[in-house]
């Protein structure tokens, strides 16, 4: 038996891990996921901008078990998202190594798409990593725990901007979109559990100042500026078909 | 599974001091690591080694508690290294990409001769 194994061989948290992969894929037959195949997971380590943790989290009564809130959280994760964001994961509920795509409206009539892979998941936490890309270089923790006679949900977030335009704009107005983003999701779980209406906290700290500067150029891989492309790529063609003259 | 990791801290050399990771390591390890972190900081270490032969657990919280621990050593101009990383563990650490950023190594010898 060797180091780091219980009586079994595998440590505790063997198959609440993603297997470990290069590059992301999406599999055949899901539409989008044009930032996503191809590209490698970043963490906190190798985004752009300042890193953050973000916290938002709500309580409620033993009532609640964790169990029940993640179970519900992973099953319907997008459904809680505002309505002009689309989450797309399995029908299933999310588990270790499966990869969903995303399409979130960042303002001024842009969109993103990009996605998120599992990197952990068990019956009271499960965890979502970003690619390349995506506007933020790392992870988001959604737990759910019992303290003392209340159930505390949560989601953190440990999270870089990934590039310099990312950066620049969570300066003007995406920090404040991102708290929403996320309170709002947090009180439609909520209310999914029954256990609204319920106040959603929140708790930001800055876990570090410095930008990385040799991580600039990763403004190549941006999903936004990428999307963008991909959609006048696909209106040109479908603007030169010849229109259907009068009969 | 919550419960806090025992760290030992021991000094290893005139710039390295080791940090004995045993048990589970996760989100609620923070006052513990980073006890461990002061006591190195203490010793006026310039590498930080962790340890992780005795480790048990670890969950995604755990990583990011790693990865806060991180940027107080970069912070202070100090490297972090480990070893005693299981083969499971080391995939973890590829698969998060701190691997990048903690020197791994595949035992103490060597992670001291860094």
């Amino acid at each position: 038996m060797s180091e780091n194994q219980g009586s079994q061989g595998l440590p505790r948290d063997a198959a609440s891990w993603a297997t470990k992969v290069d590059r992301l894929t999406v599999e055949g037959g899901r539409s989008g996921g044009i930032n996503v195949a191809g590209r490698r997971l970043t963490g906190p380590v190798q985004g752009f901008g300042k890193m953050w943790r973000k916290t938002y989290w709500f309580e409620t009564g033993p009532q609640l078990s964790p169990e029940t809130a993640i179970a519900t959280w992973k099953k319907n994760f997008g459904e809680f998202w505002p309505k002009a964001s689309r989450f797309k994961g399995p029908l299933t509920g999310l588990g270790p190594g499966d990869v969903a795509l995303l399409d979130v409206r960042v303002g001024g009539g842009v969109r993103l798409s990009t996605g998120v892979f599992v990197l952990y998941a068990d019956e009271r936490s499960f965890t979502l990593m970003t690619p390349q890309g995506h506007m933020f270089a790392g992870w988001i923790t959604f737990s759910a725990e019992a303290r003392g006679a209340a159930t505390r949900v949560q989601a953190q977030a440990l999270i870089r901007a990934n590039d310099p335009l990312y950066e620049l704009a969570m300066g003007l107005g995406g920090h404040r979109k991102e708290d929403q983003f996320w309170i709002h999701t947090m009180t439609s779980l909520a209310s999914c559990l029954g256990v609204a209406p319920v106040a959603v906290h929140r708790r930001t700290i800055c876990v570090d100042r410095r930008r990385q500067w040799g991580n600039a150029g990763q403004v190549w891989q941006n999903s936004v500026i990428r999307t963008m492309l991909h959609s006048a790529a696909t209106a040109i063609p479908r603007a030169r078909q010849p229109r259907p003259g009068p009969r | 599974m919550d419960e806090a990791p025992g760290l030992g801290v021991r000094k290893a050399d005139g710039r390295t001091s080791v940090i004995d990771i045993k048990g589970d390591i996760t989100a609620a390890s923070e006052p513990a690591l980073m006890a461990a972190y002061e006591e190195a900081a203490r010793q006026r270490a310039r590498r930080l080694v962790l340890n992780f032969s005795d480790l048990e657990y670890m969950n995604s919280g755990g990583i990011g508690m790693l990865v806060t621990m991180l940027v107080r050593a970069n912070r202070q101009h100090q490297e972090l290294a480990a070893y005693g990383l299981s083969h499971h563990y080391r995939e973890i650490f590829e698969l998060t990409r701190l691997d990048e950023a903690i020197t791994i190594y595949d035992d103490e010898r060597s992670a001291l001769a860094g």
